[in-house]
C-alpha cells in the first residue's frame, strides 16, 4: 500500500516523543504487575494449605489460577489503555490541520491508514511482550503449560488488534482527542458488557449478543484453544471498523 | 497547466464556489485574491485534490483531479493555511517523512532536503523541534515541504500571513525566485503582494471569479484618464470650483487631509500643466503635485463591493 511504511515511521517518531505512551506503557506494567503478583501470591497461599489437603492439592493448577485469569486481567488494562493511544491518531491530524498535508501527499488513504495501524500495533505488542518475564519467572518456580500461554498471547493480541481498529474509527471522527478516547472506551465497554444481556434476552437474543460481545471470544485463548471461528470474530471486527475509518474519510469530500 | 472549468463547491447546500473557470500557463507566478470567505481556499483544496468539486473538472498538467488524485499529487507542492506541522518532529524528521511521502528515496531524499534546507534558511535549524520554532521558521518549513521534489506546480495558501515585515520580504524574495519552469497559484487577501509578486491576479468575491487580468490592466479598466494628487494652500471651494472647470478635468475631490485634492482628467499629462497653471495665477501656493494611480487596493474595492470610485 502506497504511504504504508513513510507513515508508520512518522507514527513510530511521534508516538514515542509523546509521553501519552510512556505514562499509558508504565501504567499498564504497574497494573499488570500487581495483578500478576496477585494471581500468584494466591496460588502460593493456596498451595501452601494443600500440603495438609489431598483434595485440593489435585485440584490446584498453576496454568489455570495465574495464567488464565492473568489474560483477562490483561484485557481490562488494554480496555482502559488502548483508547489512549489511539485517540490521536486523527483527531490530533485534525486539530493541528497537518491531515491537509497528509491528503495532498502523493498517498492513499488506504496506505495512510494502515501505517498509523500497525504503528499503533507494534505499540500493543511493546506493552504485551512487556509481561512476558513474568510468564518466564513462574516458569522458574514451577512448570507452565505453554501452550496456554501462547494462545493466550494469541487472544490478547487479536483483542488487542480489534481495540485498536475501534480506536482509531473514533478518533477520525472528532478534532478532539478526549472526546475519542471517551468514544472508543465507551464503544470498547459496551461490547464488552453486551453479554450481560444474555440472561434475559431469550435463546436467540442471547445467542446474538454472545457472538457480538468481544470478551466472550476471548475465553477459549486463555484456556489454549485456538479456534479458527474466534480468530475469525476478531479479524472481522478489525476490518469492520478500519473499513469504517476509510468510509469515514471519505466524507470529507462533501463536508469540506 | 492549471485548468479549472466551471467548478462549483457545495458544503451542504451552501455554495463556497459557483461555476469559477481559469487557466494558468506553465511558468506563471498567479494571485488568488479575494477577501476571507471568498473561496480561496476551496478552490485551493480541490485543485490540491484534498476533495472533489461537487461540479465541474479541475486538470492539472491534462490530468483530472477528481480520477487520477494520486499522479495530480505527486506534481504539487502545497502550503495549505496557517501552515500545519507536526510539532512533535525535528525539522530534518518532518522533511524526511514528507520527501518520502512524496516518493523521493535514499540519495535523491538526502540531496533535496539539503537543498531545501539550504534555499529556506534552516541550516541551523534543522535539528530543532518543530515546536520550538518561530513563527517565521514554520513558515519556512512548510515553504520547504512544498518545493521537496522539485514539484512543477507550488500552491501556496496565504504564504505571509503572520508573518512580521521582515520576514514577509524573504519570503516573498524566495517566491520571486520560482516562475521560470515552475507554475504557482498563490492565495493571499494582501494587496500589495500580488503587485509584487503576480504577473496575474485572478480575484474571487462571494465564490466568484469577479475579475482576471495582469494587475496593470486591472487598473488601467477601472481608471480613465489620469489621477493628480494635489497640495495646495487654497481656500477649499474656491479650489474645486475653479479646477473643475479647467478644460479635461473630469472631477475633483477633496481628501481627508486638509489642502490635500485628488484631480482626475482625461486624455494624457499635459492637462496637470494647466491645472499647475491656475493655481499659481489664481495666486495659491502650489506644495505638492504627483500623480497619483489608483492602488490595486482601490481596485480590488472597487471589484468586490462594486462600489464606483470613479469621481463624478
Amino acid at each position: 500500500m502506497r504511504g504504508t511504511i513513510v507513515v508508520f515511521r512518522k507514527e513510530i517518531y511521534s508516538i514515542f516523543a509523546s509521553p501519552i505512551f510512556y505514562a499509558a506503557s508504565f501504567i499498564f506494567f504497574v497494573v499488570a504487575g500487581y495483578f500478576f503478583y496477585s494471581n500468584a501470591l494466591y496460588f502460593s497461599i493456596l498451595s501452601f494449605q494443600a500440603t495438609r489437603d489431598p483434595f485440593l492439592s489435585e485440584r490446584l493448577n498453576l496454568t489455570n489460577m495465574v495464567v488464565t485469569p492473568f489474560f483477562g486481567d490483561l484485557s481490562i488494562i488494554l480496555l482502559l489503555m488502548l483508547p489512549l493511544i489511539t485517540m490521536r491518531l486523527y483527531s490530533e491530524e485534525r486539530r493541528s490541520g497537518t491531515i491537509e498535508l497528509l491528503f495532498t501527499y502523493p498517498l492513499s488513504d488506504v496506505g495512510t491508514l494502515l501505517g498509523k495501524y500497525l504503528a499503533t500495533l507494534l505499540v500493543l505488542v511493546i506493552m504485551v511482550a512487556g509481561t512476558l518475564p513474568y510468564m518466564a519467572l513462574l516458569e522458574s518456580f514451577a512448570s507452565l503449560d505453554w501452550g496456554i500461554v501462547f494462545s493466550g498471547y494469541v487472544g490478547i493480541f487479536l483483542l488487542g488488534a480489534g481495540f485498536i481498529a475501534l480506536g482509531i474509527f473514533t478518533s477520525a471522527l472528532t478534532e478532539n482527542q478526549i472526546v475519542a478516547a471517551v468514544l472508543s472506551f465507551g464503544a470498547l465497554l459496551l461490547f464488552w458488557a453486551l453479554v450481560w444481556a444474555k440472561s434475559y434476552l431469550g435463546p436467540l437474543g442471547g445467542r446474538i449478543v454472545e457472538l457480538i460481545s468481544i470478551v466472550t471470544h476471548l475465553e477459549p485463548f486463555t484456556k489454549g484453544l485456538v479456534d479458527t471461528r474466534h480468530v475469525a470474530y476478531y479479524l472481522v471486527f478489525t476490518f469492520f471498523w478500519l473499513f469504517m475509518t476509510i468510509q469515514f474519510l471519505k466524507t470529507r469530500y462533501w463536508r469540506g | 497547466m492549471i485548468i479549472a472549468e466551471s467548478l462549483t463547491k457545495n458544503y451542504g447546500l451552501k455554495p463556497a464556489i459557483q461555476d469559477v473557470s481559469f487557466e494558468i500557463q506553465r511558468g506563471e507566478i498567479v494571485g488568488l485574491l479575494g477577501p476571507n470567505g471568498a473561496g480561496k481556499t476551496t478552490i485551493l483544496r480541490i485543485l490540491t485534490c484534498f476533495m472533489p468539486p461537487t461540479s465541474g473538472v479541475a486538470r492539472i498538467d491534462g490530468l483530472d483531479t477528481s480520477t487520477e488524485s494520486l499522479r495530480v499529487r505527486e506534481k504539487i507542492g502545497f502550503l495549505p493555511e496557517n501552515v500545519p506541522l507536526y510539532h512533535d518532529l525535528r525539522v530534518t524528521t518532518f522533511l524526511r517523512f514528507a520527501g518520502a511521502a512524496k516518493g523521493l528515496k535514499g540519495k535523491r531524499l538526502q540531496e533535496e532536503m539539503e537543498r531545501v534546507i539550504i534555499d529556506c534558511g534552516l541550516g541551523e535549524h534543522r535539528n530543532r523541534l518543530i515546536k520550538h520554532l518561530s513563527k517565521g521558521l514554520r513558515q519556512r518549513v512548510g515553504l520547504a515541504q512544498a518545493l521537496l521534489g522539485d514539484p512543477p506546480i507550488l500552491i501556496l495558501d496565504e504564504p505571509t500571513t503572520g508573518l512580521d515585515p521582515a520576514q514577509i520580504v524573504e519570503i516573498r524574495e524566495v517566491i520571486r525566485g520560482f516562475g521560470g519552469d515552475q507554475t504557482v497559484l498563490l492565495s493571499t487577501h494582501i494587496l500589495p503582494e500580488v503587485s509584487q509578486l503576480c504577473e496575474r491576479v485572478i480575484i474571487l468575491n462571494k465564490g466568484k471569479v469577479v475579475a482576471e487580468d495582469r494587475p496593470e490592466n486591472l487598473r488601467a479598466r477601472i481608471q480613465s484618464g489620469v489621477r493628480t494628487l494635489v497640495r495646495v494652500r487654497a481656500p477649499r471651494n474656491t479650489f474645486l470650483e475653479r479646477i473643475s472647470l479647467v478644460p479635461g478635468v473630469t472631477g475633483v475631490k477633496a481628501s481627508e487631509k486638509e489642502g490635500e485634492f485628488v484631480v482626475e482628467s482625461k486624455g494624457d499629462e499635459s492637462t496637470r500643466a494647466i491645472i499647475a497653471r491656475t493655481i499659481i495665477e489664481s495666486g495659491w501656493d502650489l506644495l505638492e503635485m504627483t500623480g497619483r494611480d489608483l492602488t490595486l487596493e482601490e481596485v480590488f474595492m472597487h471589484l468586490v463591493t462594486e462600489e464606483d470610485l470613479q469621481l463624478d
